[in-house]
């Protein structure tokens, strides 16, 4: 038997949980520590995965197959594709700086009490998240991942609820009551998509008689297992509203800046950078191979509302006071974008999608680590509260516009290949949606720009005056992630070469073909 | 020995005495119910000549290795294949020897023995006048606050009595999801009911509410006892008999032959009906189901907390198997005409429980709210009427169990001034205080509310897996809708305990002793092992599934 190297890219940070989770109250920094180290190592796995991976082979990879829970025929099945394997790459790769970003956020205020330990709490609640989300990018089995959904809400609610943002107006009282609303917010949206999904995984079992995804997907195709129409519907409805709370899609977005707003910054990240993406991945694996019909079907009316949520989010971001909720808003409008590139079915639009959720992870968490960096120092999330800081923090200010810039889409940054990706593969299918998702960038440019200019530049306030620069370990989290949005913005080859071959299989699971270009298409 | 062989023993009955045979006991297959009536006869004659001082520890011992004992007896016979190739009816058809029995009956002794574990703490409360005390009141016959009350508790008294009380409780319950003919069903009924009465009103504190609770108790399951009486004369005189085999038989049609003296009544279908209504509503009541749930939150709330926790589970467990045999083995020709009413009593069970749930304030009482929609996920799976369907019933119910005990275990521990501190309020912060205490609640209440990873998910799973192959599709829904709103309170309390500051004058969380600690640890271990790898128990509940009859 070879070595189950996808399980173990799940159990490194899972052990590490546990390991971090009995660390003695007085050894804090041996938590961090070894929580670095556990997110490192599963670093160096997931590199090893994104190694092994051969984009010319099989459509899921490096598969793991064992029984599990026979009565309920489900079987303990992994296996990755290439959009798998990038989005674990993002994953394993944003934790070790999220944990380096978060080094000082959570030791206690007050050091009396022996047994409460928040630093652990902390950082085995991170290494916990990242196991799941590692396994549900891996699960080709319907079930293992609808339990990894749903079990991954309950680390990231105690790290929304219990962890909250210092830097907050009000008094502390306020501040708790707010957190917890966020955190409750928060799961509740999320279990209420997860229990309809949960009926519509029973009903699929009742259908198809199998969880396997690779199974269903195989009698799907060859014609053994057909679905009446109304069933197919109904079932993608209930997947796809989960994975649309997840997502988030307006109107099921509420909660996002709710939940970024109130939490740590580095949670912040974890929520929007990481665990979101298992929202749009699924619907990319899940509801496409499974309900090709449906997805069809439903497609006019979810391109609407991703493009509602493009716009809506872009003109909010604007709106903000708040630094993180205005982050928070452009994290809407970006999900807008992936969804429409995955809709579109197009196969420039998918791989578009699949490369905006990575870099849309790597711009988020470089821009809205600064940010943290910055509220940290000053105490505040109100943009009024700054300005002028590029004068007294240079470093801090140049590594926050680069952030701000790869959020804008600027050309040569990483996001700007994705972007023009789902927009040219939009535009091949629905001109009009592709026109409409254009002024997102516009808008774009305007949140981001307006927010580096009322902070950074002008005269500096009284308050920012003393302001320190970016210290060593914050530069450590800022610069690799910049490095490599540069890096992805000029050669995206690595990703795109992993991710093509899996979005042509998810397009001919549909039975989709690019439209031809219409001087084409003329003759 | 077949059915009809026991109608012919009634008819001739009217023969000359001496012609009457021996009945044929089969006491090897009814041992697990004889060891544990035994030993509460024998904990009885214990309280009668041991001195006070030493019935505790007797009892305790006489009753924990009985319920092993018990419990070892169900083994070897599960071994044996009682469960599945030798399934039959013993003791002259009143009981049935099979798998849903041996499943049932090992789940409840198993619940009863960590619950027993819990009626036996004494570390909780300080000691009073030098002596332990525990959760039961010093001398039961003492009015509350009167002198003789307290120079009782000065005495160091204490009711020992409550363990071979458990003991006939427990045995009634063993019986009571075997009863294959419907007076076997009754007694059993009134076995388990009483001690349970008379438990309730046994709690050390606040001990008005528990004897109001005890009352209410009694008052709502006396009317209950007698519904179903009722029930089972008018069922009698539709088939002539009490036997669930005979009455199924009668039900599908398959016995035309009318017995003379019932000639009027027999095959009339209003008595069917009425008289299957009349037990089914018994049943319920015994189940926590809507609209019989009405006495749940009053009496959770006012009996001991080491007795709640025990009722919720064993009474739970008894009274599903006896749901279960009723509907599959005597009524499954009247299914069409059950399974609507069936339909709604889950539905609304369901809903019910769970946006009641949300207004209280009391731990005890959520938890009977709780305990009535987890009723209601139940009910959907028996509504399934499919082997699926009862397996995923008898798995929840093990899952369920646990949970439950270790959950009311947990509320025993954090206590103020008062006794236990049950009021949401003071569980404010006690994350911060108990970090261990709180997070284990934790587990129980993401247990409830049936996240995965725990085993309230793999039971949740199950029965709703059942559901929709069993064409409840709809029912699935309202289970799921359902859940998310239990899933609010679920949530509130778990905010309380880790996002609340904790208060000055909050609670303390009692350190608990190895008995209490088992209690808890064991209702973790299930919850966990069956959240995980349920695959063999699952596998045990599906070979549990056929009915003998």
């Amino acid at each position: 038997m070879s070595f189950p190297l996808l399980t173990a890219t799940a159990v490194v940070p899972a052990v590490g949980a546990i390991v971090v989770a009995a660390v003695p109250a007085g050894r804090r920094s041996a938590a961090k520590v070894l929580a670095l180290a556990f997110s490192l190592i599963t670093l160096a796995l997931a590199a090893v995965v994104f190694l092994r991976f051969e984009p010319g082979g099989d459509r899921y990879q490096l598969t793991e197959s064992h029984a599990w829970i026979a009565e309920f025929g489900v079987r303990y099945e992994l296996g990755v594709d290439g959009i798998g394997v990038a989005l674990i790459a993002l994953t394993a790769l944003l934790i070790p700086f999220i944990v380096l970003a978060g080094w000082n956020d959570a030791d206690p205020q007050e050091t009396g009490n022996s047994r409460w330990r928040p630093t652990q709490g902390f950082f085995a609640l991170i290494l916990m998240v990242e196991a799941m989300v590692i396994l549900s990018f891996e699960a080709t089995d319907v079930f293992l991942f609808y339990i990894l959904f749903e079990a991954m809400l309950i680390p990231m609610y105690f790290l929304i609820g219990g962890f909250g943002d210092r830097a907050h107006a009000g008094s502390d009282q306020k501040a708790a009551a707010q957190r917890s609303y966020a955190a409750v917010k928060f799961l509740l949206y999320n279990l209420v998509g997860g229990l309809v999904m949960l009926a519509a995984v029973i009903g699929l079992y009742v259908v198809a008689g199998s969880f396997s995804l690779t199974e269903i997907a195989e009698a799907r195709a060859s014609g053994q297992l057909e679905m009446a129409t109304n069933t197919e519907r109904l079932l993608f409805l209930g997947f796809f509203f989960a994975f649309a709370i997840k997502a988030p899609l307006w109107p099921l977005h509420t909660w996002l800046p709710n939940a970024m707003g109130e939490a740590t910054t580095p949670v912040a990240v974890l929520i929007t950078a990481v665990v979101d993406k298992v929202g749009t991945f699924a619907m990319l694996r899940f509801c496409l191979q499974l309900f090709p019909e449906a997805s069809k079907w439903a497609t006019p009316v979810i391109l609407v509302l991703a493009l509602i949520s493009i716009v809506y989010g872009a003109l909010l971001a604007v709106g903000q006071r708040d630094i993180k909720r205005l982050i928070a808003y452009a994290s809407i409008s970006h999900f807008g974008f992936i969804v429409l590139g995955i809709f579109a079915m197009t196969s420039q639009g998918q791989s578009g999608a699949t490369l905006y959720m990575v870099n849309h992870g790597l711009s988020t968490a470089a821009l809205m680590l600064v940010a943290g960096f910055l509220i940290t120092r000053r105490g505040s999330r109100l943009i009024a509260d700054y300005g002028g800081v590029q004068k007294v923090a240079p470093v801090l200010a140049g590594t926050f516009l680069i952030g701000g810039l790869a959020t804008l889409s600027l050309p040569g940054l990483a996001p700007f290949v994705s972007e023009f990706l789902v927009l040219v593969g939009t535009f091949a299918r629905y001109p009009v949606a592709g026109i409409i998702a254009t002024s997102g960038i516009v808008l774009a440019a305007l949140y981001t720009l307006v927010l580096y200019q009322r902070t950074m530049t002008g005269p500096v306030k009284a308050e920012v005056k003393t302001m320190p620069d970016l210290k060593p370990r914050e530069l450590a989290v800022v610069l690799p992630l910049i490095a490599l949005l540069i890096f992805l913005g000029v050669f995206p080859k690595p990703l795109t070469e992993i991710v093509n071959p899996a979005v042509e299989h998810t397009m001919s699971d549909v039975q989709q073909k690019d439209p031809r270009p219409e001087v084409e298409a003329a003759k | 020995m077949s059915p009809t062989a026991v109608h012919s023993l009634w008819t001739t009955a009217a023969e000359p005495l001496d012609k009457i045979q021996a009945p044929d006991i089969e006491y090897g297959q009814l041992a697990p119910i004889l060891i544990v009536v035994g030993a509460a006869i024998v904990g009885l004659l214990l309280e009668a000549f041991l001195p006070r001082r030493a019935r505790y520890q007797a009892q305790v011992t006489l009753t924990v290795v009985a319920l092993a004992a018990s419990f070892a007896a169900i083994i070897a016979l599960a071994q044996a294949g009682y469960g599945t190739t030798k399934a039959n009816v013993a003791a002259m058809g009143a009981i049935a020897i099979d798998g849903p029995t041996l499943f049932l009956q090992g789940t409840i002794l198993l619940a009863s023995v960590v619950a027993v574990l819990t009626f036996a703490e004494r570390r909780l409360d300080p000691e009073t006048h030098g002596n332990h005390i525990d959760s039961f009141v010093a001398q039961a016959a003492s009015v509350p606050g009167s002198d003789s009350e307290k120079s009782a508790v000065r005495a160091g008294f204490t009711t020992t009595e409550v363990y071979p009380l458990a003991l006939f409780a427990i045995a009634g319950m063993l019986v009571f999801p075997a009863a294959n003919d419907l007076l076997t069903l009754f007694v059993a009924l009134e076995v388990f009911s009483l001690p349970l009465y008379l438990l309730c009103a046994l709690a050390r504190r606040k001990r008005l509410l528990s004897q109001e609770a005890a009352v209410k108790y009694f008052l709502l399951g006396a009317f209950s006892s007698a519904f179903m009486l009722f029930g089972i004369a008018l069922l009698y005189g539709y088939a002539g008999s009490v036997s669930y085999a005979r009455i199924a038989e009668v039900v599908d049609g398959s016995v035309r032959t009318i017995d003379p003296a019932l000639a009027d009544t027999m095959g009339n279908d209003a008595l069917l009906l009425i008289g299957g209504a009349l037990i089914l509503m018994g049943l319920l009541f015994k189940v926590g189901a809507v609209p019989f749930h009405m006495w749940t939150p009053d009496v959770y709330q006012g009996a001991p907390t080491p007795v709640t926790g025990f009722m919720a589970a064993a009474t739970k467990v008894a009274a599903f198997g006896a749901l279960l045999r009723l509907l599959y083995v005597v009524l499954p020709g009247l299914r069409w005409d059950w399974r609507p009413v069936m339909w709604a009593i889950a539905i609304v069970t369901m809903l019910a429980g769970a946006i009641v749930a949300i207004t209280q304030t009391d731990i005890k009482r959520l938890l009977a709210y709780s305990s009535i929609a987890h009723a209601g996920f139940i009910l959907a799976g028996v509504i399934a009427f499919t082997p699926d369907g009862v397996s995923s019933v008898l798995f929840y119910l093990g899952a369920y169990s646990f949970v439950t005990i270790g959950a009311f275990a947990v509320v025993t521990l954090v206590r103020d001034a008062g006794g236990e501190a049950t009021h949401l309020s003071k569980w404010a912060g006690l994350g911060r205080r108990s970090p261990l205490v709180a997070a284990v609640f934790a587990v129980f209440l993401l247990s409830f509310a049936g996240i995965p990873l725990t085993s309230g998910f793999s039971g949740k799973f199950a029965v709703f897996k059942a559901a929709a192959e069993g064409g409840a599709g709809a029912l699935v829904v309202v289970g799921v809708l359902s859940s998310a709103i239990a899933a609010f309170f679920y949530i509130r309390v778990i905010v309380l305990m880790f996002f609340s500051e904790p208060k000055a004058d909050g609670p303390t969380v009692a350190v608990p002793s190895a008995m209490t600690s088992t209690a808890i640890a064991a209702g973790v271990l299930v919850t966990l092992v069956l959240g995980l790898a349920p695959q063999y128990f699952l596998d045990l509940a599906g070979q549990a599934s056929v009915f003998a009859r």
